[in-house]
C-alpha cells in the first residue's frame, strides 16, 4: 500500500512530464499538420545551453529562462529554415528531414560537449516527504507538477482566451479560410513551433535530474513515451495530451516499480494498441476532418 | 462593356474595368466592367461557369488579372487580404468556409483577431450575431448547427467588420423560402446603411428582390445589365439560358 501511494505520485511527476512533452508535440502537430520526429533531438539542445548557463554560474532559474528561449528560436529556425522548404503534400518528405535533423542534432551536441552522461542536479532536493510514515512525492517533483500546471495553464488560456490564440487555433484549423480573413498564417505556423519547442525544452529540462543525466539521447524514451500518450489522446487534443501523457508516466512507473523497468515499455505499447482498436483516433479526437 | 450605376458624388464603391483573367488557354474573363456605388446592390448573374467567382477572385487579389484594374473606394484594389479589410472589403466564400471546430462567436471574431480583441470587438460581434438572430447560439460550434444558420454564421463573419463593399458569393444557396426572406431583409439594411453589395445568386426571385442592378455574364463576358426587369426581358439573357423557361434563371 506505502509503495503504491508512492508510485502512484511520482508517476504523477513522471506523468506531467510526460504530458508537457506530448502537448508540444500536439501544439507542433495542430500548426503543421505533422509529427515532429525530431522533438527529442530539439528539445535536448537548450538543455545543454541552460546546464552551460548555470555552470558557468548562472542560476537555475536563469538557465529556465535560456532554455526556454532558445527552444523557441530552434523551433523557429527549423520551421523557417528547414521544414517550410519541404514539400507538404504528403508527409514523408518532412519525416526524412527531421530523421536527418535528429542525426545532425545528436552529432553535432557531442563534438561540442561530448558525448558523456553530465550529471544534472535538481534544484530542490529529490528525496521524498515523509507523510505519516509513507514516502510521497520529493520536493523536485512537487516543482516538476507546479511547474507543468502553471505551463499548461498558461498555454491554455493563450489559446482559448487571446485574439492570438484565436489566430493560431483558425490557422490551424481551416489555413486557406484563415488567410483570406486576414491571418498571417505563416506566421502562426512558425508561433506554434515556438511554442512547441519551448515547451519540449522545458520538459526535457524537467525531466533529465530525475533520469541517468544529460546525453545527446537523454529525451528519446520520453519522446517515444510522449508521442505514445499524444495519440492514445487524438494528437491534436491538448486535453487528451494532459490526461494520456499522466495516465502513462503512472504505467510507466507502477509497471518499473512492481516488475521492472524493461517490461514499461511493453505496457505502453499494450496501452497504446488497446486504445487505437476500441477508439483508432485516440480517445479526446474530435471527428471532423480538417477544413480547407 | 461597361455599365456605370447612379453617379453618386466620388468615386463608385467597386471599379471594374476591362478585367480579363485567363487561365492557361482558357479566358474566364473577358473585358469585365461594371461598377457598384455606395448603398447599391448589384447581382452578377449567369450560367455556371460564366466567371463570376472569377470576378470575386479578382477583386480580392486571389487570380492574377491579365488586363484591366479593380478600383476600391477610387483606389487600386489593396492585394493582400489584411489590405482588403483595411479597405472595408469584406466577403462570403462559394462553399461556407467556417471553422467548424471553433465556436459561432470565435468565428466572427477571426476577422477581427489581427489585434487584440477588445470589448468593442465583442460588443460589434455580440450585436451582429444578434441582428441576424444567432445570439442564442454564440457559444456553439459552428461545425453542430444545421445548415441554414452556419449560412448566416458566414454572413455575420462578413459583415462584423462593418464593410463598406461586401461580396456574397451565392448566400441563398441551399436555403427555404423563409430563410431567404430573412437574408433579402438582412441585404437590404446593409445596403441602406451604405455598403455597397455585389452578389453572386442564381435564384431569380431573390435578385429581383434585392438588386438594383444586375451585370450578367456569360462565357466571360458581360452580355447584359440593367435593372432586374430589364435584364429578365433581355434576348441575349434569354439566349444564354436556352431552354429555360422564361422567369426561371438556373446556375
Ligand atoms: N483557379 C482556376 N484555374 C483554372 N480554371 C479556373 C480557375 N478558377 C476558375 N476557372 C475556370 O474559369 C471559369 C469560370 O469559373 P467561375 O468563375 O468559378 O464560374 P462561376 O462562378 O460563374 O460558376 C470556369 O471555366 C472555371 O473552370
Ligand atoms: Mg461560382
Amino acid at each position: 500500500m506505502e509503495r503504491l501511494v508512492f508510485l502512484l505520485s511520482t508517476g504523477l511527476a513522471r506523468g506531467a512530464v510526460l504530458a508537457l512533452f506530448a502537448l508540444s508535440l500536439v501544439i507542433v502537430y495542430r500548426a503543421a499538420r505533422a509529427v515532429n520526429f525530431a522533438q527529442a533531438a530539439m528539445a535536448v539542445v537548450p538543455v545543454y545551453v541552460a546546464l552551460a548557463v548555470t555552470s558557468a554560474g548562472g542560476s537555475f532559474w536563469l538557465g529556465l529562462a535560456v532554455a526556454l528561449a532558445v527552444g523557441a528560436l530552434l523551433g523557429a529556425v527549423v520551421e523557417r529554415g528547414l521544414l517550410r522548404l519541404v514539400p507538404q503534400e504528403t508527409p514523408l518528405p518532412g519525416i526524412i528531414v527531421a530523421v536527418g535533423l535528429v542525426m545532425v542534432l545528436q552529432a553535432g551536441l557531442a563534438m561540442v560537449f561530448g558525448p558523456d552522461h553530465r550529471p544534472v542536479h535538481a534544484p530542490f532536493s529529490q528525496r521524498p516527504f515523509d507523510v505519516g510514515g509513507v514516502s510521497v512525492l520529493s520536493p523536485y517533483d512537487l516543482f516538476v507538477l507546479v511547474v507543468a500546471a502553471v505551463v499548461m495553464g498558461g498555454l491554455a488560456l493563450l489559446f482559448s482566451r487571446t485574439s492570438l490564440g484565436l489566430r493560431l487555433r483558425a490557422a490551424a484549423f481551416a489555413p486557406e479560410t484563415s488567410r483570406l480573413l486576414g491571418v498571417r498564417v505563416p506566421r502562426m505556423v512558425t508561433l506554434g513551433w515556438m511554442l512547441s519547442s519551448a515547451t519540449a525544452a522545458l520538459a526535457a529540462l524537467l525531466l533529465v535530474p530525475t533520469g541517468l543525466g544529460l546525453d545527446p539521447h537523454a529525451a528519446d524514451v520520453l519522446f517515444v513515451n510522449a508521442f505514445a500518450a499524444a495519440v492514445v489522446g487524438g494528437l491534436d487534443s491538448p486535453v487528451g495530451a494532459l490526461v494520456a501523457g499522466l495516465a502513462v508516466g503512472v504505467l510507466v512507473t507502477l509497471v518499473t516499480g512492481y516488475a521492472s523497468a524493461a517490461a514499461a515499455p511493453l505496457a505502453v505499447l499494450v496501452l497504446l494498441t488497446a486504445v487505437l482498436l476500441v477508439r483508432p483516433h485516440g480517445l479526446f479526437a474530435t471527428r471532423e476532418a480538417r477544413t480547407a | 462593356m461597361t455599365t456605370t450605376g447612379s453617379t453618386a458624388d466620388g468615386p463608385p464603391r467597386l471599379e471594374v474595368a476591362g478585367l480579363t483573367v485567363t487561365f492557361g488557354g482558357l479566358t474566364a474573363l473577358d473585358d469585365v466592367g461594371f461598377t457598384v456605388a455606395d448603398g447599391e446592390t448589384v447581382a452578377l448573374i449567369g450560367p455556371n461557369g460564366a466567371g463570376k467567382t472569377t470576378v470575386f477572385n479578382a477583386v480580392c487579389g486571389l487570380v492574377r488579372t491579365r488586363r484591366g484594374e479593380v478600383r476600391v473606394g477610387g483606389e487600386p484594389a489593396p492585394p493582400s487580404a489584411t489590405g482588403l479589410l483595411r479597405a472595408g472589403v469584406s466577403r462570403t466564400l462559394q462553399g461556407l468556409g467556417l471553422f467548424d471546430r471553433l465556436t459561432v462567436l470565435e468565428n466572427v471574431l477571426v476577422p477581427l483577431s489581427g489585434t487584440r480583441l477588445t470589448g468593442d470587438h465583442l460588443a460589434a460581434a455580440h450585436e451582429v450575431l444578434a441582428a441576424l438572430g444567432l445570439g442564442a447560439v454564440a457559444a456553439v460550434r459552428a461545425g453542430a448547427l444545421p445548415y441554414p444558420e452556419r449560412k448566416r454564421v458566414a454572413l455575420a463573419r462578413a459583415l462584423v467588420t462593418r464593410p463598406r463593399l461586401l461580396l456574397l458569393d451565392e448566400p441563398a444557396g441551399g436555403l427555404g423560402a423563409a430563410d431567404i426572406d430573412q437574408l433579402a431583409r438582412t441585404v437590404r439594411t446593409v445596403a441602406d446603411g451604405g455598403c455597397a453589395v455585389l452578389l453572386v445568386e442564381h435564384h431569380v426571385d431573390f435578385v429581383t428582390d434585392v438588386a438594383d442592378r444586375v451585370v450578367v455574364l456569360d462565357l466571360g463576358r458581360v452580355i447584359a445589365c440593367g435593372t432586374p426587369g430589364e435584364v429578365r426581358r433581355d434576348p441575349a439573357v434569354e439566349e444564354a439560358y436556352l431552354g429555360v423557361p422564361a422567369g426561371e434563371v438556373r446556375p
